[in-house]
């Protein structure tokens, strides 16, 4: 986002995705917006609410549950000049559509020899916290990191959500947009007029010099409690939002890495094959002779999402892991056999 | 290129005659250019010149075929990987389809689909879709952008009797129903799914049924008639044009190979085979030509031709080079810095 923003607001993150929306719709012609429940009703988290009203039936079009017929539907529309935005009501099911998206949408540019773009978009939810349990929590990112052809961005503030949407929207390949449920009602400064983030380049949003902690989506707002907290401790925690995952600033991370020596990445996605593995080995590969000890992952348990309270709480990788963590970095010291990881063996 | 029948009316005029016949031997021609094509594949396959396997529909080509004729020039076609013919049928050559299919630099895809891939941007062909009814969700997309483009553009979405199992295909379905779309569903009922009897996977005596449950129309044609295919996709593809919405037509054909090289084929007996090939699509419309009047050296004019045709395309494309391994990344996702 540019520093020149003439109007600033104060928005939520859902208002800034739903100015981002309506931005584009009223910009772009070929703009359309699908998915459950989105038009009429406005969508289950009010993101969408009132453009049905505003830009019609044929711009926002209610789907059947049939997350691989609207999906499908989206990508053909996209080969043909459209720039259709499709809402997955919750992350968990993409795996519904997960043939449309990472068979399909995908690989067709690639497989076609070029021939054919597909400048869809797909927004949807994920996130742990809310009591939402095993299938309507999970963080899948990983899975669109693995299979090539999604550029992925996951905001943490109101002025990303907005700015990356109206980039994924205006890019002319896939992208998904992964927004997280507890942070629908976070406030934040947005600028009013339309602006774009470029994917790829991460924001740091802490400076600090005794330890690197690479997050993104809510686990940045963790790591920022975490790095106040490692203040009182006297430890200067530097902490990075990637905003997206693809593609993957590294360079920002190396930069951060070379002056603290020292990384720990922070997810609520699985730590088996997370993106923190896919980071932490980049940094192996490219700097592992700067580290002063090994890379840290403070990440989401590898067993399914419980529901009663203190089991999610025990769950969810909090400020508190990740000060362990940073604390253990500064020691030199490698992640504990027994500690948090290792809680369900 | 207008394709339909010029004596769809009654020409009773020598001229119109003679118009009706030219356009038989087209329809012929078309037919034999997709047989020849496909038995070619078969001895190059042999031959082990092609990687990976190819999916061939010899016997099913009346379907591709009728409906090429029934279509209108901007129509689009979202194609399975039993997908030679209705490429060949949307206007690809056989040396961009025989250099896809040999994986050539200038295959339709730059030698990076193969045989279930085909396609073509300029063409309005997309690309041949190997997960089995995946392509029916995206022919509702490509309908619904003619549909709110008010372009009347119709999406002609083949798949075969198997993909009627599929989730895909029911989302599909309805989707183009509750929507009105301009898709037309052609179910290439050959009797079986991949290997196993149709009949054994389903509790419905007809495919077409299927469709009622979702408030689409359909009918059911011989599959082996391309004249037959032409006249029921020339409906239903005016039905979609005019803002009726989809219909799905029933076409019951045959492949007379197997699923794939190396099928064993012991889902089926010779005796069946044999009795469907005695109403060979190819040799149904040599018989229309006859019944026309033309004569066997003029129909062997036109064998001739189209053999020499197919022959001078398969060695150009076995002559032309294998893309450079320094092209991988062209076309690779995404291209984050391009924006509209």
């Amino acid at each position: 986002m540019t520093a020149t923003a003439l109007q600033v607001s104060d928005l939520t993150y859902r208002e800034a995705l739903r100015h981002a929306l309506a931005g584009e719709l009223e910009r772009d012609p070929d703009v359309l917006l699908l998915g459950e429940d989105i038009g009429a009703y406005g969508g289950i988290y009010k993101v969408t609410d009132g453009l049905r009203q505003r830009f019609g039936p044929h711009r926002v079009l209610d789907t059947p549950i049939s997350e691989s017929g609207f999906v499908g539907a989206a990508i053909g529309a996209a080969m043909t000049g459209k720039r259709p935005v499709v809402e997955l009501m919750f992350m968990d099911f993409s795996l519904v559509a997960a043939d449309q998206l990472l068979n399909q949408a995908a690989k067709m540019r690639y497989l076609s020899g070029d021939q054919w773009q597909v400048p869809l978009t797909v927004r949807t939810q994920q996130g742990v916290g809310a009591g939402t349990a095993a299938q309507h929590s999970q963080c899948l990112e990983a899975l669109f990191m693995h299979v090539p052809g999604f550029a992925v961005a996951l905001p943490a503030f109101p002025a990303d959500a907005k700015g990356l949407l109206s980039t994924a929207i205006r890019m002319d390949s896939p992208a998904l947009v992964i927004e997280h449920k507890a942070l629908y009602g976070q406030r934040g400064p947005v600028p009013d007029q339309a602006f774009e983030i470029p994917f790829g380049q991460a924001n740091v949003v802490r400076r600090g010099s005794d330890v690197t902690l690479v997050s993104y989506s809510r686990s940045v707002h963790t790591c920022l409690d975490a790095a106040r907290a490692l203040a009182a401790d006297g430890i200067s925690a530097e902490v990075i939002d990637l905003r997206t995952l693809v593609p993957l600033d590294l360079t920002t991370v190396l930069e951060s890495v070379t002056r603290t020596q020292r990384l720990a990445v922070v997810h609520e996605a699985h730590r088996n094959c997370g993106p923190g593995a896919e980071i932490a080995a980049r940094v192996m590969e490219q700097a592992w002779d700067i580290l002063r000890a090994p890379v840290h992952r403070v990440c989401g348990l590898d067993i399914p999402v419980p529901y009663a309270e203190p089991l999610e709480a025990a769950w969810l990788p909090g400020a508190e892991d990740v000060r362990r963590a940073a604390h253990k970095l500064m020691d030199n010291r490698p992640g504990e056999r027994g500690g948090r990881d290792d809680v369900h063996t | 290129m207008a394709m339909t029948d010029p004596a769809s009316g009654a020409a009773s005029t020598a001229s119109g005659a003679a118009a009706r016949t030219g356009w038989l031997r087209d329809v012929f021609e078309l037919a034999l250019v997709i047989r020849t094509f496909e038995e070619r594949l078969e001895q190059l396959f042999a031959a082990n010149l092609i990687r990976g396997s190819i999916h061939l529909g010899i016997g099913q080509e009346a379907v591709a075929v009728g409906t090429r004729f029934a279509a209108g020039p901007g129509d689009l076609v979202v194609p399975t990987y039993r997908g030679h013919a209705w490429a060949l049928a949307w206007g690809m050559t056989p040396e961009q389809a025989f250099g896809e299919v040999l994986g050539r630099q200038d295959g339709c895809n730059l030698g990076r689909g193969g045989s279930k891939h085909l396609g073509s941007a300029q063409l309005g062909i997309l690309p041949g879709n190997a997960i089995v009814a995946a392509g029916l969700p995206i022919a509702c997309g490509t309908a619904l952008t003619a549909k709110l483009n008010g372009s009347g553009r119709v999406t002609i979405a083949p798949f075969g009797d198997g993909a009627t199992n599929q989730g895909a295909f029911h989302e599909a379905l309805n989707l183009a129903a509750i929507w009105d779309l301009p898709v037309v569903f052609v179910c290439e009922n050959n009797l079986y799914s991949e290997m196993t009897p149709i009949r054994q996977m389903v509790r419905v005596s007809s495919l077409a049924l299927r469709s009622e449950s979702y408030g689409i129309p359909n009918v059911s044609v011989d599959g082996m008639d391309a004249l037959a295919v032409q006249e029921v996709m020339g409906q239903a593809i005016g039905r979609a044009a005019a803002g009726g919405g989809p219909t799905f037509v029933e076409a019951f054909t045959y492949r007379f190979c197997g699923h794939m090289p190396g099928d064993t084929q012991s889902y089926r007996t010779r005796e069946e085979v044999a009795t469907w090939r005695e109403r060979d699509p190819v040799r149904l419309l040599a018989g229309r030509l006859a019944a026309e009047g033309v004569t066997a050296q003029h129909i062997e004019e036109s064998v001739r031709r189209v053999t020499d045709r197919v022959t001078a395309a398969e060695r150009a494309a076995l002559d032309a080079p294998a893309p450079s391994a320094a092209t991988i990344g062209l076309g690779a996702e995404p291209y984050l810095t391009s924006t509209r």
